[in-house]
């Protein structure tokens, strides 16, 4: 054989001409990205190191950044649609004429009836300036996708812990012992949970996963509690009955940090003293005295002058043998063995491996302590739980379990990111009412304290036309999105003049029965009107949704323009830090040969500014913003608050300060994020710390700019308020039909009841559940356009269960006829035993429209790809009185997707290719090239 | 060259925990974004929005499932890659001398100017670990991303693969496993790193660390350890205010 | 394995061209110049066009003599330098010839020897893949030698030898196949040891790791077709052996006849070869569940 020899190699290459730092975008986990620059292209982009949330890494998407920037499918120019809706056929206009058409339609419904705009953002990452644009306008019927998505956590979480999952909140990832994940496939906060999953890894603390199916995190998990959807409630109360009985729960934690003490009255009302404080028992004295007495020792127990301390009615209630592994085992389909194991094992991990930091601190009594007691159990959740008609319960079963183990906010637990934990009174009420020519009374969204918060009218019709904050759905404190077509289509509660969207497939995948919704959106009136007279929508890409609009306002990429991550709207911070960011153009947005594309936000300052919004023009009015990177600025939203928390004032000012024109230059300096690290002695028990209600209030946090301690609420009153009312009292009352189901689902304490669609429906019929989950690889539908990423994810087959597999005879390659109550679709099985044997499900938003994402014909998202969403209805069926109920959370309005129930049939060879066609739409942007070869320019 | 180096100065690789891979495809995707304007031509797509998608990657995310004899069925995903072996056929397969495995580092590499696109060595690899471009018409494979380990133009931290510098779990470990005092080799120790079909007498560089033993957890019930509980409410509201007074 | 035409039409042809030079090499017999020419041009054509279709199976032919580079330690890189020294020494001897009428035989044992190595050359490139176990075995030189040897023997006319040879081929070929079938299976690679997963239990592939294609899929894991298995091997056992050996052992052969009866066995050939390639299972399959 010859000698060995090698060619030289240069190992030390120029990487890039420059970087910039700015803000990933494919999803709201907002990670820090290097953007390497080379002769004015982006060549390469990787995770910022420094950056609070993904320290240096990046996911599949924010790696596929570069074809999300350069896909063939991003919109060039405004466009007014020539063809029927539907159909794709548009002309490109100017600005300045999309900007006025927008105007004409839009002046007109302001002077007169501002509640027909109908504004909803999908999964809009600048909240707080849609919202304030919306109030201003004066509609009360705006809201982001949160109704659609997960606000039965998010509600569960403000109501009951003062805060949410989400990525609200985070396990002590360093210090935990056993983590317990439910629900969850990806998530929002998804690097920081593969970040955390990986610590625990190294660590080997133990993980334990409760999902239908074991895939991603799951998959990982040491142990996998393959539970049956919906039942989760019952589990989880199972546990909270094992450790009762036990006697494992932390009573020194929940007398000092919750409502356990607090005494209820006859009402099932809080006893409470002048100044409205919560009253407890002292077993010492037995004199019953504000909760935040210093010093006091408050009973847990018994009966007196007729009042009973919360804990009490609670440990009646879950020690009940209902409650009993055994009881709850077959419909759980989790052995009772299991149940008592697991609790054993939540219960070793919080009581016999407790941690201590060596940190004192003050609590909200005054009273102080030497070191930070930690119960080193965790827990997170998403929307397998939340995604349920019974989801907003299961989510307070949750609380209340991580509660009763007293691991929430201490080391070892769950803790909160700033501005969270902050209770329900530093939340805002909702407003709704409209006054032509002039703005909303308030913000839209809030938290209801009681029926007299709701969003009705005089004659109790809904005020909001998606009919959030009715009696159908009282807290529904993010909006209810998936109800506004339907609504505005049968002009119930009123019909509507515009219909603004901005950044949602409401044409497809973020809706209930697509098929329908596109119906909807096409249908005419008597005179050939369309029923929804005009659609304005912004997207950035030719998505399924652009082809039914009528007038398009293209957005930018990620990379082309100002965003603003605002601590007012969804933050980025972690449990020790509060953090904003901020994303600038690292390009500039060229679209040759064509009008252009403008950032949304700038668009929507301009437009308001054309409409002559308040706050968006001077007294001459002239528009006050030049564009958004100057609103995020100079805007103020309280004395010293803007959008953007850091470097305010003379630059130092954290917080607050006055605004400072060079702001944004200071967080690009920075690598486009702020962060504020939260004091050693303020880190945990942030709700009933001095030292950290301190700093919030300082920070601005709070509206009141007071410290805003207060008490976990086991038992919720504002839920217990709308009880009461179902049962009759009150002025405010709910239509009787509802009555009965508003006494159940409204319980002050966490119940389990079976999911709507599973009793509306014949368990014969429709045998299996179905749900889906987010690919980590795959943004909902924009990861179609992707080069890269659809060769990972270009199909989606049903996954089907072994014995369900073997007994209906599949084959690899074969199809099936999949069936709801609501619908029938046709598509490709594959097996896996991972997997609960009475669940099917698939990845979602993968199939597409044909002719949709400047795709080619037979791409295999429409030829293989499909979507769940034809078999759900936003409606269950009718009921014996021909009642038919939203297929919703009855608490929050949540949409129920993962209650859905199907049958499932093999298809035989021929007959349709896939069902249903949902035809096909011309692409405004044309097709994409034929072959790709990224950076060969550079090689 | 065709021929193997004796033996090499040090021997980089990965090591990929599979008790810790979540399948999410950063690696595979932050892989193909680095290396399509790296090293060599670019790593292409045919078909890129059409019918059959289908461009080079050098790293690719499988997902199994496993059926124990006991317990639940387990799902684990498994990234692969060049395992840069220290027999590697790839490598004395090669008709032009394109392929070779680096004598400083044992990185084995395919230079493109001088590769025939035969396609030889894909088929001497066992492990899928060499793609032809379909546009560039050249053999593709991992490089180690060897302009990035000690590629003077980043900061020390950076010098690692895109890919484990990408990865959100923390799953793949880059380093020397020829050096005992190595994160890698104390892994690969550790965990019982594991070469992938020895049988192929390819000697992989590379190791995976198996998954640990899941669900495999002990009964063990709580025991009620109030006794009074077992006979309802009341017996609980005793212990409580026992439990209450000792504070 | 992909049975990619360009690489089955390159080994069928080239087989039989430095077969036949290894005949016209060693026996060339008495055909005058004319059948000199006439055969020299047949057995380098068949050998050329073979090696020409072996460089549309190259992404970058115009590198080809590249590949003459590593002939101290690649099959393929001595194939090539084989081949070319084969033709350069056969169209020597056969110019000699042609132009003298009179061989000269140091020069025709020197290329038959140099085409002998040539197709053992071109059978290593496959029988040294320990990755293809179908292959991974001394029946594999041995029947590329014994089939170029008999195709060779029938072009030139030599029906003894080519008899003895289909013979050789045919009890090679079912040997070949008979071993073949279970190869793979004692090769001892398995999905358990491709993923050292083994020891979990009873392993599947849930998800690939793309939806579509790749290079992989197409060029190693080729599944399709591979029913008719059956069926191909009787019609390349017919075609390649059977036929002309019955004509073989019944008749002289005239050159035409040797001509069509050489055309049948190719026939054969390609479809053995066809095979050769298609029931190949390369075991990089194991890692797509499908082989
Ligand atoms: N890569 C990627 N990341 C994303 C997104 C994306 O599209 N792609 N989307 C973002 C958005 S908008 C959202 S809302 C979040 C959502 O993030 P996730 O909450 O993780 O959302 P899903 O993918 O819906 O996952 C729900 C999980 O719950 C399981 N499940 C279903 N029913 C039940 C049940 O009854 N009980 C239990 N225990 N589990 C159940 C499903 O199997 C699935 O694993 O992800 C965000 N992050
Ligand atoms: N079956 C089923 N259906 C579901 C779910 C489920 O779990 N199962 N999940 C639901 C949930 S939680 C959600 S949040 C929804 C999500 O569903 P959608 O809100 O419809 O989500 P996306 O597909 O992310 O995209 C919305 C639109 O935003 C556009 N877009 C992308 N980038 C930009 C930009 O920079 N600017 C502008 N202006 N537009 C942009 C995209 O092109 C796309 O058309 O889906 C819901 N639908
Ligand atoms: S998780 Fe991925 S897509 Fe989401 S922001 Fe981070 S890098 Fe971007
Ligand atoms: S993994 Fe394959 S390509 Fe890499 S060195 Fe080993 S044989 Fe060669
Ligand atoms: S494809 Fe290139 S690297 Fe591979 S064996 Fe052929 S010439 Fe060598
Ligand atoms: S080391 Fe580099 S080339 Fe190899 S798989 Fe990782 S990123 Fe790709
Ligand atoms: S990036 Fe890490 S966790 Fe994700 S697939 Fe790759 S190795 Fe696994
Ligand atoms: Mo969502």
């Amino acid at each position: 054989m010859t000698k060995h020899s090698q060619p030289a190699l240069d190992t030390s290459p120029p990487v890039s001409d420059e970087v910039r730092k700015t803000t990933s975008y494919m999803c709201a986990c907002r990670c820090g990205i290097d953007v390497h620059l080379k002769d004015g292209q982006v060549k390469y982009i990787e995770g910022n190191r420094d950056h609070p949330v993904n320290r240096g890494v990046l996911c599949a998407k924010g790696s596929a950044g570069i074809m999300q920037h350069l896909s063939p499918a991003r919109l060039r120019a405004p466009m007014k649609r020539t063809g029927p809706r539907g159909s794709g056929a548009f002309e490109e206009i100017s600005w300045e004429d999309a900007l006025e058409l927008a105007k004409s339609w839009l002046a007109p419904v302001r002077e007169t009836a501002p509640e027909k705009l109908a504004f909803f953002t999908g999964r809009d990452q600048s909240q707080s300036l849609t919202s304030w644009w919306a109030q201003q306008f004066g509609t009360p019927n705006y809201a982001a996708h949160g109704g659609f998505c997960s606000v039965n956590m998010a509600a569960a979480g403000i109501y009951t812990l003062g805060g949410a999952f989400w990525e609200f909140g985070a396990p002590d990832w360093d210090r935990t012992e056993l983590f317990m994940i439910f629900g969850v496939a990806e998530d929002h906060d998804s690097n920081p949970i593969k970040i955390g999953l990986g610590k625990l890894k190294a660590r080997g603390a133990k993980v334990i996963a409760v999902n239908p199916v074991r895939t991603g995190y799951n998959a990982v998990a040491d142990e996998w509690v393959g539970i049956t959807p919906g039942t989760d409630g019952l589990f989880i109360l199972a546990l909270i009955h094992v450790l009762l009985k036990a006697g494992k729960i932390d009573l020194d934690y929940l007398c000092r940090y919750t409502n356990a003490p607090v005494l209820l009255d006859a009402d099932g009302l809080f006893a409470r003293d002048a100044e409205g404080k919560e009253l407890v028992r002292d077993r010492a004295t037995g004199a019953v005295v504000a909760f935040d007495t210093p010093g006091v020792r408050p009973a847990l127990s018994g009966t007196v002058d007729g009042l009973t301390p919360v804990f009490e009615t609670l440990a009646t209630r879950y020690l009940d043998p209902s409650y009993a592994p055994e009881a709850v085992a077959e419909r759980c389909g989790i052995a009772a063995d299991t149940i008592r194991r697991i609790a054993a094992e939540l219960a070793e991990a919080a009581f016999e491996k407790e941690i201590e930091i060596a940190q004192p601190w003050t609590d909200f009594r005054g009273e102080r302590h030497e070191t930070m007691k930690g119960r080193p159990v965790s827990f997170h959740a998403m929307r397998g739980i939340s995604a349920h008609s019974n989801g907003f319960q299961t989510c307070r079963a949750l609380h209340l379990l991580q509660l009763l183990l007293g691991s929430v906010e201490v080391p070892g637990g769950f803790r909160f990111k700033p501005p969270y934990p902050r209770p329900v009174r530093a939340h805002p009420k909702p407003h709704f009412k409209t006054t032509p020519g002039k703005p909303l009374d308030g913000p839209h969204l809030g938290y209801p304290r009681g029926p007299e918060d709701l969003g009705l009218r005089p004659d109790g019709n809904a005020a909001r036309i998606d009919k959030a904050f009715t009696w159908e759905a009282p807290l529904s404190a993010h909006g209810m999105m998936h109800m506004v077509i339907s609504n505005a289509h049968a002009g119930d509660p009123y019909p509507i003049d515009v219909l603004f969207l901005y950044m949602a497939n409401m044409a497809w995948n973020s809706s209930m029965s697509t098929g329908r919704v596109m119906d909807m959106l096409t249908d005419t009136d008597e005179n050939g009107a369309y029923k929804i007279p005009k659609i304005i929508y912004s997207d950035a890409y030719s998505s399924e949704m652009v082809a039914y609009a009528d007038l398009i306002l293209p957005d930018t990429t990620y990379l082309e323009r100002h965003d603003c991550i605002s601590l007012l709207d969804r933050p980025i911070s972690e449990p020790e830090m509060a953090a904003d960011a901020i994303r600038w153009p690292v390009v500039a947005p060229e679209r040759p040969g064509h009008a252009g594309v403008r950032g949304f936000q700038s668009v929507l300052l301009d437009l308001g500014a054309r409409l002559g919004l308040p706050g968006m023009v001077d007294e001459a009015g002239a528009p006050l913003y030049a564009d958004y990177a100057d609103y995020m600025t100079h805007h103020i939203r309280r004395p010293g608050i803007g959008p953007l928390a850091g470097f305010r004032g003379a630059g130092a000012g954290a917080g607050r300060g006055a605004p400072n024109p060079e702001q944004i230059d200071r967080y690009r300096e920075n690598g486009s994020f702020w962060t504020a690290e939260i004091p050693d002695a303020a880190r945990y028990y942030k709700q009933a710390n001095q030292a950290y209600q301190a700093w919030a209030a300082e920070m601005g946090f709070y509206p009141s700019d007071k410290p805003e301690p207060y008490l976990f609420q086991l038992w919720s009153e504002p839920m217990r308020l709308f009880q009461r009312a179902a049962e009759g009292h009150g002025d405010r009352q709910p239509p009787d039909h509802l009555r009965a189901r508003l006494q159940q689902a409204m319980d002050p304490l966490p119940i389990w009841y079976a999911p709507f669609e599973e009793v509306a429906v014949a368990d014969g019929d429709w045998p299996l559940h179905a749900v889906t989950q987010r690919p980590a690889a795959m943004y909902h539908a924009w990861g179609s356009q992707n080069a890269w990423l659809r060769q990972i994810h270009g199909e989606n087959p049903l996954f089907v269960p072994g014995a369900v597999w073997e007994r209906e005879g599949f084959q690899d390659g074969d199809w099936a006829w999949l069936s709801s109550a609501h619908g029938k679709i046709k598509v490709p099985v594959a097996r896996m035993d991972a997997l609960n044997p009475n669940t099917v499900w698939t990845w979602n938003a993968i199939g597409k429209r044909a002719g949709a994402w400047a795709l080619a014909p037979g791409a295999p998202e429409t030829e293989r790809g499909f979507l769940l969403n034809h078999l759900i209805h936003e409606l269950l069926p009718p009921k014996a009185d021909g009642q038919r109920w939203a297929n919703s959370d009855p608490v929050t309005g949540q949409a129920a997707w993962y209650d859905l129930r199907v049958h499932i049939a093999r298809a035989p060879e021929g007959g349709p290719k896939r069902e249903p066609d949902t035809g096909q739409q011309q692409s405004p942007v044309g097709q994409g090239p034929a072959t790709l070869a990224y950076g060969k320019a550079w090689t | 060259m065709t021929s193997l180096p004796k033996s090499t100065d040090t021997t980089l690789g990965l090591v990929i925990d599979l008790d810790t891979c979540v399948g999410c495809h950063a690696c595979v995707v932050s892989c193909k974004e680095w290396n399509t304007s790296a090293y060599g031509a670019p790593l292409a797509d045919l078909d890129p929005y059409g019918a059959s998608p289908e461009g080079s990657f050098l790293n690719r995310v499988h997902t199994y499932e496993a059926q124990p004899e006991a317990g639940p069925a387990q799902t684990v995903h498994f990234p692969r890659s060049c395992l840069h072996c220290a027999d590697a056929p790839c490598v004395t397969v090669c008709p032009t001398g394109a392929s070779y495995k680096r004598v400083e580092d044992g990185i084995v590499l395919v230079n493109e100017s001088d590769c025939i696109g035969c396609g030889l060595c894909a088929w001497a690899c066992p492990y899928g670990a060499r793609e032809m471009d379909p546009v560039e018409k050249v053999m593709k494979k991992c490089t180690l991303c060897v302009d990035r380990i000690s590629n003077t133009h980043l900061d020390e931290a950076d010098r690692q693969p895109a890919c484990v510098r990408a990865c959100p779990a923390g799953a793949r470990h880059f380093g020397d496993l020829s050096d005992p005092e190595s994160t890698v080799f104390q892994l690969v120790e550790a965990r019982g790193g594991m070469a992938l079909m020895p049988e192929q007498g390819t000697k992989p560089v590379n190791r995976y660390l198996p998954p640990r033993a899941k669900d495999a957890a002990d009964p063990r019930p709580l025991d009620p350890l109030i006794p009074e509980a077992t006979d309802g409410a009341g017996g609980f509201f005793g212990w409580l205010d026992r439990t209450l007074d000792r504070f | 394995m992909h049975p990619a035409p360009s690489i089955i039409v390159f080994t069928t042809l080239s087989g039989l061209g430095f077969g036949l030079m290894v005949w016209l090499g060693l026996l060339p017999g008495d055909r005058g110049s004319a059948g000199a020419f006439f055969v020299a041009c047949l057995a380098l054509g068949l050998a050329s066009v073979g090696l020409l279709a072996s460089l549309l199976h190259l992404g970058h032919p115009e590198r080809a003599w590249k590949a003459l580079s590593q002939w101290q330690s690649s099959w393929l890189s001595r194939e090539g330098v084989a081949a070319v020294a084969t033709l350069g020494a056969f169209s020597i001897y056969a110019a000699g010839w042609v132009l003298t009428g009179q061989p000269v035989a140091w020069l025709g044992l020197l290329s038959a020897g140099l085409a002998v190595v040539t197709i053992a050359s071109t059978a290593m490139i496959y029988a040294q893949l320990k990755t293809v176990p179908r292959w991974h075995s001394p029946l594999t030189p041995l029947l590329f030698l014994l089939y170029a040897l008999a195709g060779g023997a029938l072009l030139a006319g030599l029906s003894g030898a080519a008899a003895w040879l289909l013979l050789a081929a045919g009890a090679a070929q079912l040997a070949a196949w008979h071993v073949g079938d279970t190869a793979f299976a004692r090769s001892g690679s398995t999905l358990g040891t491709a993923t050292g997963l083994g020891t979990l239990g009873a392993l599947r592939q849930l998800e690939p790791p793309h939806t579509g294609s790749n290079y992989l899929l197409r060029e190693m894991v080729f599944v399709i077709g591979r029913k008719h298995g059956r069926r191909l091997r009787i019609a390349a056992l017919v075609l390649a052996i059977a036929l002309p050996l019955v004509v073989a052992l019944i008749s002289d052969l005239p050159p035409p006849v040797a001509i069509v009866l050489a055309m049948l066995h190719g026939s054969g050939v390609l479809v053995s070869r066809w095979l050769f390639f298609a029931e190949a299972e390369h075991v990089v399959g194991l890692y797509y569940d499908k082989r």
